[in-house]
């Protein structure tokens, strides 16, 4: 398989993620179509690589991956501390920002 | 020490009393602010004294100096320099200003003693000094402007020196209100004189207006009617003179200083040091004349009726000033300076004697209720009748001397002005009459309470509440009000001082105008207005008529004066209830304030009021402000719909802005 | 051969993503993920990245979404109640500019000049992807990245106990404390404040003495 599939993937993955952003009201489930985009950027990354035949786009999705995980991390810990408050785990209900 | 440099020392000394007494009142014991306030305008009646003998011994040719210390301002043809003027009518000024100023600050130290703002007065005082000198001694228009206006403040704060007092207050904002009138008269006036001269220093203008202006053209005229309207402002003149009585609400001295002696005569000062350019405005003088001719009328029939006596005397002073203006506008300069002179003297005295009655009435000032002072206050008593002769020109007292004078140089023009002269004899009868009514009211006849406790038990009259006498509003004796002492000058040694000073001025200040035999005055004056134009010269018998009429009418009206109100004193109220028209215009001044009142205050008041109720409220507010805010209210709401607080809408604004700028690359490429 | 398995991962990746974006539960959101991210890991190998391939099994299907089940099973997916999501015009605008998203991107890649992608890739040694050279490349290139990316770790794990951590002595009523809201800002003032509302005239005029008055006893 040439490697425009590849990237043809990464495009299709990375346009769910962003729609799944846009349409979904529970925060855990936006955060997993944050994962999704990053996956998506992960495989192009890979998928560069693997053109250009050095390994620097592995490394580069290995810090993705280490970034995501951290990010993972900080925002389940938001969520959780959402529930702990009995507010409302609710995208459209986090309002602070208006005005 | 030339004739200039004691011109800066005279104007240094009342700045510098005034800086000390007003930066050190705190430190100064008891009352020393009164005595440093003194012993400044003496040092610089010294000075002024020592001008007089420098400049005297300088050539008649050679006696208009002009000094200038520092440029205050040079740009766009403006060139405005801190000059000063000192010559024959400059030094005369200042040593009258400067002489009588010292006797009413020692007549002071004893007045106001026991009130709290006593180190306040002196330093006011003392500024007033500074600014009348400044404005005699001025040598171009901005420093005249400059004096000018100072006085007016020195007037307006002296006036409101009881400032707790409503009618002081309001007397001292009306006072500036019209003074500010004629101070826009005058700057008006400069400006329109030196858009043709193009030069602010008054030397350089004299000598340029009569190739500048054409005799009778519409700049000059325009020019000196305005600055005429700031003399008869500050002359306190019909129609602007309504602040002159009302001024009366500040303490005696204030009234003996500014409004007789020196302020009220800034007008006479400004029309006879600008006569090189009033004697190119033909129809300015004539305005002059005949504005100081019904001033002098008008204001007579008005002291006939007054009853507060200080109004008498303020109406006198309004009277004698239109004699001034009267000479100076026809061209009698000496002469009417002659009578700024000696009238300085008399009048400062006959305040001085009020200020004295008045301390014996404890505070009050009607002459409804004074009668028989003469064996109670015999000092005043006779500096009353001192000052009263000389006012009715009666000889051989000093003011005989001056009126005489300038009625005679009047005469001697002829023609219309026959009518002038006229006027000036009848406000002479009419000065005599009002002068010894107010003396024998207040001196003969069975004396009153007040009085009677003076002779009887020997101790002054204090009122159980200190009351205003203007309308009965009770005070108190703190800061802000009379204080609690009632001062009277057989008490008090330096209030006898200087009005003994005073008297014998009165008495002898005749001596260097008497016409046709002494002319030291006019010969002393005359480099100044060698540039005259007019030379008057009236004849031996114009002359000695005059004396011998001024002489009859003068005793004319003390006699009838007598006859009224001594000898038939029920006469007054029956020919007041007869005239009864007569006597309701005298009593409410000509109308002049219900005048004003109508034409000026009340037009003023509803623009005012409309101004700020519809025009600010609706305009200003509502479509100015109001449709800016609410433009910037409306556009900010619209861009704050963009601030919902849905992430997703954010995430969704990140996505399509994304987007949007890859298409921007795509198509670039 | 390689096509085979080429299109099966293809199409976990994408059923997987479907299925997280489309199910209502979001326990079963993850597990559609987690099908993803193995796909996603099949097609790392085929691309001989065999040792991100494992880390990404290892961690991110291993770790991170063994958090994800925890923390779903913490919070619950509960149905939200009362507010209505964006509605159907909501959720078609969403699709509309992920569409135009992928439609761009993929002109971006299909329609760009890049000649390679048209290859299967350069030709690679043996050792390509494998933990040694990964491991060479991280520990001598990319050792500054490497050690960032531990600190941000350690970030995220203090960042993860602070947020998490039940505080002790919560004082009463902090949930109940009260938030402003623009209504605040719509109610007038007090008199004499300085208010546009009473430059525009609608205050009542009052003097001086009476506005303090009305301030002392409140009516």
């Amino acid at each position: 398989m040439t490697i425009a599939w590849y990237l043809a993937v990464s495009a299709l993955i990375f346009a769910i993620g962003a729609g799944g952003v846009l349409v979904r009201r529970n925060p855990l489930v936006v955060l997993l179509c944050l994962e999704l985009m990053l996956n998506a950027a992960n495989l192009a990354l890979i998928g560069f690589s693997k053109m250009w035949g050095n390994a620097d786009g592995q490394i580069f999705a290995l810090i993705v991956m280490v970034v995501a995980a951290c990010e993972v991390t900080v925002g389940l810990g938001v969520i959780v501390a959402m529930h702990r408050h009995r507010l409302p785990v609710d995208v459209d209900a986090m309002r602070e920002l208006q005005g | 020490m030339s004739a200039t440099t004691d011109a800066w020392l005279v104007l240094a000394m009342p700045l510098a009393g005034m800086l000390i007494i007003a930066l050190g009142f705190k430190k100064l014991p008891g009352r020393s602010a009164g005595w440093i306030g003194t012993v400044a305008i003496a040092a610089s009646f010294i000075f002024a004294l020592d001008a007089l003998i420098k400049l005297q011994a300088l050539a008649p040719s050679h006696r208009e100096l002009s000094s200038t210390l520092w440029s205050i301002a040079n740009t766009v043809g403006v060139n405005a320099n801190a000059t000063l003027l000192v010559d024959p009518l400059s030094v005369f000024m200042i040593c009258v200003v400067a002489g009588v100023s010292m006797l009413i600050h020692l007549y002071s130290v004893s007045y106001l003693k026991g009130d709290e703002g006593y180190a306040r007065f002196f330093a006011y005082l003392n500024f007033f000094v500074f600014s009348m000198l400044l404005l005699v001694l001025a040598g171009n228009f901005v420093l005249l402007i400059v004096g000018w206006a100072f006085v007016g403040a020195a007037s307006y704060l002296l006036i409101s020196f009881w400032y707790r007092r409503t009618t002081a207050t309001r007397a001292g904002i009306k006072a500036f209100v019209i003074n500010v009138v004629g101070d826009v008269g005058l700057v008006l006036g400069t400006f329109f004189i030196f858009r043709s001269s193009h030069t602010l220093d008054l030397l350089a203008t004299f000598h340029a207006a009569p190739h500048v202006f054409a005799k009778g053209s519409g700049n000059i005229t325009a020019g000196c009617l305005l600055l005429l309207v700031g003399a008869f402002a500050k002359s306190a003149q019909i129609p602007l003179h309504t602040w002159l009585p009302d001024a009366m609400e500040g303490p005696t001295p204030v009234s003996a200083l500014i409004h007789a002696a020196t302020m009220v005569t800034a007008g006479v000062y400004l029309i006879a040091r600008m006569h090189p350019l009033f004697q190119l405005a033909p129809a300015a003088e004539t305005v002059g004349a005949i504005g100081g001719a019904v001033t002098l009328l008008v204001a007579g029939t008005i002291g006939l009726a007054a009853v507060d006596i200080k109004r008498v005397i303020a109406y006198s002073t309004m009277s004698q000033i239109g004699y001034m203006i009267m000479g100076v506008s026809v061209g009698a300069y000496s002469a009417g300076l002659f009578h700024l002179m000696t009238h300085a003297f008399f009048k400062a005295l006959l305040f001085m004697g009020a200020g004295s009655l008045i301390g014996a009435m404890g505070g009050n000032q009607s002459l409804d209720r004074m009668s028989g002072f003469r064996r109670a206050l015999p000092f005043t008593f006779a500096c009353f009748i001192i000052g009263g002769l000389a006012l009715s020109a009666v000889p051989p007292f000093s003011g005989f001397f001056s009126k005489d004078d300038i009625l005679a140089q009047i005469g001697s023009r002829g023609g219309w002005y026959w009518a002038l002269y006229v006027a000036g004899y009848l406000g002479a009868l009419l000065t005599s009459l009002y002068t010894f009514r107010m003396i024998f009211r207040a001196f003969l006849g069975d004396p009153c309470p007040e009085a009677s406790e003076l002779i009887e038990h020997g101790h002054l009259f204090h009122p159980a509440q200190p009351t205003n006498p203007a309308n009965g509003e009770v005070e108190d004796t703190e800061v802000g009000f009379p204080g609690p002492d009632h001062v009277i000058a057989e008490r008090a040694r330096a209030m006898q001082l200087a009005m003994g000073l005073l008297a014998l001025l009165a008495v002898l200040g005749g001596v260097v105008g008497i016409p046709k035999t002494t002319t030291w005055l006019e010969k002393f004056l005359a480099p100044t207005f060698a540039n005259s134009t007019l030379h008057l010269n009236p004849s031996n018998t114009l002359v000695y008529v005059g004396l011998v009429l001024g002489t009859v009418i003068g005793l004319l009206g003390i006699a009838i004066a007598w006859f009224v109100w001594v000898a038939r004193p029920g006469l007054a109220p029956a020919v007041a209830k007869r005239l009864r028209f007569l006597d309701r215009l005298f009593e409410n001044k000509w109308y002049f304030d219900e005048l004003i009142d109508a034409v000026v205050v009340r037009p003023a008041a509803w623009f005012g009021r409309f101004a700020q109720g519809t025009f600010e409220r609706l305009f200003v507010n509502g479509t100015l402000i109001g449709g800016t805010t609410a433009v910037v209210r409306a556009g900010s709401a619209a861009v704050r719909s963009a601030e919902s607080g849905f992430v997703r809408y954010y995430a969704a604004l990140l996505v399509v802005g994304l987007t949007a700028v890859g298409l921007y690359f795509l198509i670039q490429s | 051969m390689s096509y085979i398995v080429f299109f099966i991962a293809a199409l976990g990746t994408l059923a997987g993503a479907i299925g997280v974006i489309t199910l209502k539960d979001p326990f079963y959101s993850v597990l559609a993920l987690v099908v993803h991210l193995i796909s996603l890991a099949v097609l790392f190998l085929l691309l001989r990245a065999e040792f991100v391939a494992a880390a990404q099994v290892v961690v991110y299907a291993g770790a991170v979404m063994v958090l994800y089940v925890f923390v779903v099973s913490y919070v619950g997916g509960e149905s939200l109640k009362g507010t209505t999501g964006p509605g159907r015009a909501g959720t078609l605008g969403a699709f509309a500019c992920a569409g135009a998203l992928a439609i761009e991107l993929f002109i971006a890649v299909l329609g760009s000049g890049l000649k390679a992608i048209g290859t299967g890739g350069a030709h690679v040694a043996a050792g390509f992807g494998n933990p040694e050279q990964i491991g060479t490349l991280f520990l001598t290139r990319f050792l500054a990245p490497f050690e960032i990316a531990s600190f941000l770790l350690l970030l995220a794990a203090v960042g993860a106990v602070t947020l998490a951590r039940r505080r002790g002595g919560l004082e009463d009523g902090v949930e109940d404390r009260p938030t402003i809201s623009a209504v605040d800002f719509l109610r007038p003032r007090p008199y004499y404040t300085g208010t546009q509302h009473e430059t525009l005239g609608n205050a009542e005029t009052l003097t001086a003495t009476q506005a303090v008055e009305r301030q002392e006893r409140p009516t």
